[in-house]
């Protein structure tokens, strides 16, 4: 059913099809609308056979769906930035147990300076948990990915995280069509687990595995990813008999058939970006873009596929491999091992700071050239880092970073973008 | 595309107005796209929001640098924010004052935009006169309805009546009606 | 419903099933047909009075739910030394997670039971001391919060044992561990320092706290099996003497829990949705000398000269426990 609706809350109702069982989460910004969707209609009984437990904190959110999950109940969670980082001992004991957990990720910068802007640094920080990472580009993704999400976890008994932007995605009101119940139950078979806390059948979970087994152990968690190279696709074929729409896979390309620049981002911004490839397509340039929706698993062979024939590549990240460049860049470079073409990093973005058609144009224009440095940061206030610089060089005890930045950029509230 | 930027102030609904107006959009069958521009979360601090209407799905999802439209739900920010930031001549102004516009200091800043095109409107007065509360974006999406017909006043109405509850809703429907007329609006003569 | 205490004329040992008594008065040890549902076969040290309790403890709650129970079991030595990889020595179903959050997979589990409609399957949690009063404590209070349908057993041998004998809120003043070194001028754990978590249980209100011991393992099983059948958070915390961290002989593991209890320095009562309800009175008292000096973790009080200060200290704290528990009758 088509609605106008704001995008948290078009996850929610998603997510309250996929008949979760325990819906466990603590609050905090971006994510807390989903959340309290699921909460409302939880309590009116619009989503019914479903316990809904507030928590005291996001380590107790994961731990919560862990013993929920591991007693075969289907399980969901949400969190963001700080929350992640909070549970993450229990994000990587999840995956460790193979436990089918689906887990909303607002897409929100980690402090310190604390910011409450959308960019990717927290899920990045997850990406070697053993989690399935699926980043949406448009709201519609976003909730359509959540159906696909529960059926992937299942399959693979591995859980899987859903990164929707923060804000951006989240807070923006978009037309979307919501599935019907008989859709996604069409889509999405009931929960069968692999191991469950059952008296009928008493099982041993979570042993301590030694030197003598755990290469064995981790290989098998990295084959599971590697099978759900395969399983992505599939399901993004099911998934298009099913609803009429091409939403997930492992990624999806825009224009690159012949094009001698291809830039290549997760989330929302790929929008823009298609704007800004239409617009220099228009002027003559052979421009397109790449939008990797599978993070984890990273579909190497498919990347290849897509900017093997590229005379360069550009990869707009969301978060900082501080002192290095980007994590998406990584990935990108190793799927196009042994090709020889240029490469660039452009850390865009970051703590919500608006990616605009303007700068991504001359940013584009700039690549065309080669006339881009290996690592970019985009619309960087270079006076304001030079005086930050100079400043902190005039005296040891020179005090904290961000509060003197801050003072000089001024009231931000006057500000528009 | 067309593209209207919402100041206001916290408190003062201009969030729910980017959204009803892109409902408006959506009732009548278009894209539309809403969302705000977040600053420290409290009541008084500068709010902006943004709507994008289009008859195809939209990609852009930058702030709105180009309005077509700006709606001033608080006068105030006046001369303290740089309201008509990168709004052209031909663009669309709604300022919320029971002040003429001549008032309120912009009579040379107006002088390159066409009359027809900006309104003041007094929809504070409005929204207390009809709802009792001074909460004045629904008038000024009436009134933005009169002035850019990007939207017809049955879908504004429409998109409140889905907002609120049936008491409040029809109270601003009743100042909704009130704006678009004393804005000059003309209903289209099938719906008359 | 109050428990007959029973003299030891009355009901010979464990060993041969506490013939003197009539059998449903014996206790669940006792019964040929108890589920063994910490079997032997696990490595924990001889002596382990975690492992007694845990014994105890769990195949009381197995009778008390018809045998339908899952257990949480936070990072500790119950958990190390029961699920030696790749054997198990638990015959339940069991899951252990992390290290400080078995009250939150617990109220997981149990709301996961309550979902599928098999509220019979009843949960506990259990950890030690480190699990429990430290880094489990922001879990357990929301587990004791929400009220969720839990057992949480803790098992307090008063130091992060497993690690190595590190000090833990639940460690007592004076005692060495290998964080709290018995040298200088304020050797071992600092005084005025520590978490009595059992009072901070009850100040959630929730339906069921109590104290035991293994020196009275009737009790403990008593205690359990009336814990068992209440809906809610219900909270045990049982005192079990570690020989290697103690410092006392492997033997004399229910002797030293059991002047523990009779000098006043571990108490054992019943508190009911934040109230005391019932307390064991001490049959003999004794001094603390008698329970400190068999620990080599107090033996520096010992060391001439003797440390009759901080003796003394400690037996305040055991004579504030007696007035306050009303320990004696």
């Amino acid at each position: 059913m088509l609605k106008q609706t704001e995008g948290s809350h078009a996850v929610a109702e998603a997510i309250a099809r996929c008949r979760p069982e325990v819906i466990c989460a603590y609050p905090i910004t971006p994510q807390t609308h989903i959340v309290e969707g699921l909460g409302e209609m939880v309590k009116t009984g619009e989503l019914a056979n479903c316990e809904f437990i507030n928590v005291e904190s996001e380590f107790a959110a994961m731990s919560v769906a862990i013993g929920a999950s591991a007693a075969g109940a289907r399980t969901y969670t949400a969190t963001a930035s700080q929350g992640l980082l909070f549970m993450a001992e229990a994000v990587y004991n999840a995956a460790g147990l193979g436990l089918p957990i689906v887990m909303t990720i607002g897409n929100r910068a980690i402090g310190a300076p604390i910011n409450i802007w959308n960019d990717h640094s927290d899920s990045m920080s997850m990406r070697d948990a053993g989690w399935i990472q699926l980043y949406a580009e448009t709201n519609q993704e976003a909730l359509d990915l959540h159906v696909q999400a529960f059926r992937l976890a299942e399959e693979l008994s591995c859980p899987v995280m859903v990164c929707v932007d923060g804000f951006i995605l989240t807070h923006a009101y978009d037309r979307v069509d919501v599935p019907e119940q008989e859709q996604v139950d069409a889509y999405l078979p009931p929960f069968v687990p692999r191991q469950a806390l059952d008296p009928a059948q008493p099982v041993s979970i979570g042993a301590m595995v030694g030197p003598e087994a755990f290469m064995e152990v981790r290989y098998l968690a990295h084959h599971k990813q590697l099978r759900a190279l395969g399983l992505i696709p599939r399901l993004l074929d099911e998934f298009k008999l099913h609803f009429g729409r091409p939403s997930g896979g492992l990624l999806r390309t825009y224009r690159t058939e012949d094009a001698d620049t291809i830039v290549v981002a997760l989330g929302s911004v790929n929008g823009t970006i298609q704007e800004v490839v239409d617009e220099m397509r228009a002027e003559g340039s052979r421009i397109g873009s790449v939008s990797i929706c599978s993070f984890r698993p990273f579909p190497l062979d498919a990347a290849r596929e897509a900017l093997g024939r590229a005379k360069r590549v550009v990869v707009i990240e969301k978060s900082l491999a501080v002192g290095l460049g980007g994590h998406l860049s990584d990935g990108v470079r190793k799927s196009l091992s042994g090709i020889v073409l240029n490469g660039y990093t452009v850390i865009a973005g970051l703590g919500g700071r608006p990616i605009t058609r303007s700068s991504l144009h001359q940013l584009f224009r700039d690549a065309e050239q080669d006339e881009l440095e290996q690592v970019t940061f985009l619309d960087l206030n270079a006076d304001l880092v030079a005086y930050e610089l100079a400043r902190e060089a005039q005296a040891r005890t020179s005090g904290p970073t961000a509060e003197a930045i801050l003072r000089r950029v001024g009231t931000v509230a006057s500000q528009i973008a | 595309m067309f593209q209207t930027r919402i100041h206001g102030r916290g408190g003062q609904g201009v969030v729910t107005a980017a959204e009803m107006l892109s409902v408006a959009a959506f009732l009548e069958g278009r894209y539309a796209q809403a969302f705000p521009s977040f600053g420290s979360e409290r009541m008084g601090a500068p709010v902006i929001a943004f709507c994008r209407i289009d008859d195809k799905e939209i990609r852009l999802r930058e702030p709105v640098l180009d309005p077509d439209a700006v709606i001033i739900q608080d006068p105030t920010l006046l001369h303290q924010v740089e309201l008509f930031k990168g709004l052209p001549s031909t663009g669309y102004i709604l300022i919320n004052s029971a002040r003429g516009l001549d008032e309120l200091g912009l009579k040379e800043f107006l002088h390159g935009f066409r009359p027809n095109r900006v309104r003041a409107i007094a929809a504070t007065e409005l929204a207390m006169k009809h709802v009792g509360r001074p909460v004045p974006n629904v008038p000024l999406l009436a009134g933005f309805a009169a002035i850019t017909h990007q939207v017809k006043l049955e879908s504004v109405v429409a998109a409140i009546r889905e907002k609120f509850p049936p008491a409040i809703a029809e109270k601003n429907v009743a100042a909704a009606e009130e704006a678009f007329a004393v804005a000059g609006g003309k209903l289209e003569a099938s719906h008359a | 419903m109050e428990m007959q205490p029973i003299k030891f004329y009355q009901t010979a040992t464990f060993t041969v099933g506490n013939r003197l008594l009539g059998e449903h008065e014996r206790s669940v040890q006792a019964n040929m047909r108890r589920t063994n549902s910490l079997n032997s076969g696990h490595r924990a040290c001889q002596g382990c009075g975690e492992a007694l309790g845990a014994r105890y403890a769990i195949d009381a709650a197995m009778r008390a739910s018809s045998s339908q129970l899952a257990a949480v079991n936070a990072t500790g030595c119950l958990e190390v030394f029961s699920t030696p990889y790749p054997e198990t020595s638990w015959q339940i179903p069991w899951i252990h997670s992390l290290f400080g959050n078995a009250a939150a997979v617990a109220s997981g589990v149990a709301a996961a039971m309550r979902v599928k409609g098999r509220e019979e399957v009843r949960v506990i949690a259990q950890g030690g001391d480190g699990g429990t009063t430290d880094i489990g404590f922001g879990c357990l209070s929301g587990m004791f919060e929400r009220n969720d349908d839990v057992l949480y057993i803790c098992y307090d041998n008063e130091a992060y044992m497993n690690t190595g004998v590190q000090r833990s809120s639940a460690t007592p003043p004076a005692a060495r561990t290998a964080t709290t070194a018995a040298v200088g001028p304020a050797p071992g754990n600092v005084f005025g320092t520590g978490k009595n978590v059992p009072l901070i249980a009850m100040a959630h209100g929730i339906p069921y706290v109590a104290t035991a011991s293994v020196a009275n393992l009737r009790d403990l099983e008593f205690k359990v099996t009336k814990a068992m059948p209440i809906r809610g958070s219900r909270y045990i915390h049982i005192h079990v003497p570690c020989p290697l961290g103690w410092g006392s002989a492997p033997a004399d593991t229910i002797k030293v829990a059991r002047l523990a209890v009779e000098s006043g320095l571990f108490p054992l009562f019943e508190a009911e949705h934040g109230e005391f309800v019932n307390s064991t009175k001490i049959r003999r008292k004794v001094p603390v000398d008698e329970y400190l000096c068999l620990q080599k973790r107090f033996a520096h009080l010992f060391a001439k000269p003797v440390d009759s200060t901080r003796i003394a200290l400690i037996q305040a704290i055991a004579d504030h426990n007696v007035k306050r528990f009303e320990l004696l009758g």
